[in-house]
């Protein structure tokens, strides 16, 4: 990059294990690692787009970086601030700064509070706005987020699905925060209303100079509304780049099985797309595979990918993948035949020290 | 698809009303289309345009009030589902016809493993005993992509993730091979890579079984990829119907046209701004007098105010309901 950015959230060596339990006792038995080292910087400003399976941890992953949860282990730093240490008495400080945008629209209004009601309900938790500056405040948010300000006494039932989704925006937009995560904002929504709220989370964002994580399992919307994008697999991140590069490069087996997957609407382009069609076990989260995540799937798949875990590096400048094809090192031992036994690891080089 | 193939399914002027404390809401207005053996039927349409409830409608599942079918025919071989009466129906459901419904949490029940309700019937249809239910449950988990099959079968729903428990809901759904599988957004949930195999098994499936579908989807893609016929609808009727190729390489309905222009393509450079359909859908609360996407249509004229257009042949199998000739830009 040529202009250095400010990252307003680094993320470190993130983990975040739920336990399982099992047996007469109720022990733990063992954990699902639906986040399992994860490491990336989100730019001020700027969209990052979180791919990848169902199932793969972009959800947990982001929830974990705004401490919906108590992570099991790594580093979240807000414009500076480690949070992934910090209390809740002090993350509640925090919140104001850092949103969510759910999937479910339905599901996270409460049906019983009108629309005012529910915009204002973030004001009073940690605001001490007046009646009359808070429904001027509520008014604000639904101008900005295009909802009739007549329609502030109405109950979420009487709204449809985009204009859910809108009320979930003008929420938690209401507290001027600077990062938000929106989790599959879209996937709920009516073709031609993604288009609405797509354009919709692009206007506020240059208008409030927003950062977000944009969790979606859309790749031709992420491709839209992204500036990089990281694919999640199993807990992990594989790949990581700027959009096009990613879009017109990608590095990792599993991006090209999944760009290649992409349905197009086009039946004429659909008859000739090659599609890189995936066989072999989905791994599980709780009992991940030896060696490289995807190396039960991978079309590419060599010996040393069932036994070392491959690195997560920077393959070219902004561009980080975690795959031995990738890996000089590891490709010349391979093509040394006979030279067995682990290449020599590098120092793990973290995402953006460099950028 | 011949078209001479005697259809496994007829639909015929299906009509549903929704009876609610504000008034009705008709949800379902006169639709009509067939299913031939081994044929995918595309249904697209925005949210709200009465996809589902066409759907639920034939299979005797919306509950009764508030609902109302209130007029149609809906032939399956030679029964009319509206007629034969729920004990009946019951015994079609599963077996004869496979139903993926879209909100995959509300349909699986909560309090019961995930094996138990896919093993639940296969005993019932099929006669199967445990020990045989159980090895074609762990099967179909498997077919359907879920690692560790024979452990989750004790599992309950909620410790699956969103994409698996629809995976789980396609396999209840294939469990007994039906001769039509209605698949309500059975792979909105789904990562691609996922969607991509389910769609090549449902492929086979319909190769190797001659298993009709009926997919339900907002992805534009998928139908391009996977349909034979597209239905397109809008306010609670069909707005267009024909051969996939041919709508997507001619649409003629003001809102197919702009819906394929609405969507990203992956393939194709990027928009700085995605184009979207203004205005709001229709409130279907009167039986539909006027042509529903009026109000947002840019080629609108007096005549569509004063009649709802009826369904017109503009092609082989292909037909629209629209007043405006999309060939010269008049009306018609
Ligand atoms: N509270 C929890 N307890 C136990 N396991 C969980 C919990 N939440 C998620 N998981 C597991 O963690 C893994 C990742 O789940 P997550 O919801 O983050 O996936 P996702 O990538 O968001 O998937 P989707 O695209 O289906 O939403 C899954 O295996 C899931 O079953
Ligand atoms: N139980 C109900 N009571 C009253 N109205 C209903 C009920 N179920 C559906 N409707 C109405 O029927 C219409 C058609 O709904 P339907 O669920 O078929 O839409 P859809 O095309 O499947 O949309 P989506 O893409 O969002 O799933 C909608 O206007 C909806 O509000
Ligand atoms: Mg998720
Ligand atoms: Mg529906």
């Amino acid at each position: 990059m040529t202009s250095p950015r400010k990252a307003l959230v680094e993320v470190r060596d993130l983990k975040m294990h739920f336990p399982i339990s099992g047996g007469l006792l109720r022990r733990q038995v063992g954990a699902v690692k639906a986040v399992d080292g994860v490491s990336f910087d989100i730019f001020e400003g700027e969209t990052l787009g979180i791919v990848g399976e169902s199932g793969c941890g972009k959800s947990t992953c982001g929830r974990a970086v705004l401490r919906l949860y108590d992570i099991t282990e790594g580093s979240i730093k807000i414009d500076g601030t480690e949070i992934g240490t910090m209390g809740q008495g002090q993350l509640r400080r925090m919140r104001p700064k850092m949103q969510m945008v759910f999937q479910d629209p339905q599901a996270c209004l409460n049906p019983r509070m009108t629309v005012a009601g529910i915009i204002a309900e973030p004001l009073d938790e940690h605001g001490k706005l007046s009646g009359k500056a808070k429904l001027d405040r509520v008014y604000e948010l639904m101008d900005a987020v295009g909802l009739n300000r007549n329609f502030a006494n109405r109950y979420p039932h009487a709204f449809s699905g985009g204009q859910r989704q809108r009320i979930g925006i003008a929420r938690a937009l209401a507290l001027n925060p600077r990062f938000i995560v929106c989790d599959e904002p879209i996937a709920a929504l009516d073709v031609s209303i993604q288009a609405q709220v797509v354009n919709l989370l692009e206007k506020l964002q240059d208008e409030f100079g927003l950062t977000y994580m944009f969790i979606s399992h859309d790749l031709s919307m992420v491709k839209h509304i992204a500036d990089r994008v990281a694919v999640m697999y199993l807990g992990k991140v594989v790949e990581l780049a700027e959009r096009d590069e990613l879009y017109e490069r990608p590095l990792h087996p599993y991006t090209e099985a999944l760009m290649s997957a992409v349905p197009e609407p086009d039946p004429a382009i659909e008859a000739k797309v090659e599609r890189i069609i995936l066989r072999g076990d989905v791994p599980s989260p709780s009992n991940p595979p030896k060696g490289c995540n995807f190396s039960t799937r991978c079309p590419k798949v060599m010996d040393i990918c069932r036994k070392l875990d491959p690195e997560y590096r920077e393959a070219r400048p902004g561009h980080f993948v975690a795959c031995h094809l990738h890996d000089a090192g590891i490709m010349d031992n391979q093509t040394n035949a006979g030279s067995a036994g682990a290449p020599p690891r590098n120092e793990h080089k973290q995402q953006g020290e460099d950028a | 698809m011949p078209d001479g193939a005697l259809p496994v399914l007829d639909v015929k002027n299906l009509k549903t009303v929704f009876h609610t404390r504000s008034g009705d809401i008709h949800a379902v207005n006169s639709v009509s289309f067939d299913l031939r053996p081994g044929e995918l039927l595309g249904v697209v349409g925005e949210s709200g345009s009465g996809k589902s409830v066409t759907m639920m409608s034939l299979i005797g599942l919306l509950p009764s009030p508030p609902a109302e079918v209130r007029e149609g025919q809906v032939m399956l071989g030679d029964q009319d589902l509206l007629k034969i009466g729920e004990e009946r129906l019951r015994a079609i459901r599963g077996r004869d016809v496979g139903f993926v419904f879209q909100d995959p949490m509300t349909s699986l029940n909560p309090v019961f493993t995930v094996g138990f309700q896919i093993m639940e019937p296969l005993r019932r249809h099929m006669g199967m005993d445990k020990k045989r239910a159980r090895k074609r449950a762990v099967e179909l988990l498997e077919l359907v992509g879920i690692p560790d099959a024979e452990r989750r079968l004790k599992d309950f729903p909620h410790q699956f993730s969103g994409g698996m428990r629809q995976r789980v809901m396609i396999a209840i759904a294939l469990a007994c091979d039906p001769k039509v599988l209605i698949a309500d957004e059975p792979t909105t949930a789904l990562d691609v890579t996922i969607q991509a195999q389910i769609i090549e098994l449902v492929k086979d499936l319909r190769e190797k079984l001659g298993m009709a579908i009926i997919w339900i989807t907002h992805d534009l893609g998928v139908i391009a990829g996977i349909a034979d016929r597209v239905m397109v609808m809008y306010g609670g009727q069909v707005a267009e119907h024909g051969p996939v190729r041919e709508v997507f390489a001619n649409p003629a309905h003001p809102y197919t046209r702009a819906l394929l222009k609405t969507v990203p393509k992956l393939r194709e450079p990027r928009a700085e701004k995605l184009r979207v359909i203004e205005g709001q859908p229709p409130m279907l609360g009167a039986h539909p007098a006027a042509c529903p996407f009026r109000a947002r249509c840019a080629h609108a004229f007096d005549r569509c105010a004063r009649e709802n257009p009826a369904r017109r042949l503009i092609g082989k199998g292909h037909d629209v309901a629209c007043h405006w000739d999309h060939r010269t830009g008049e009306p018609t």
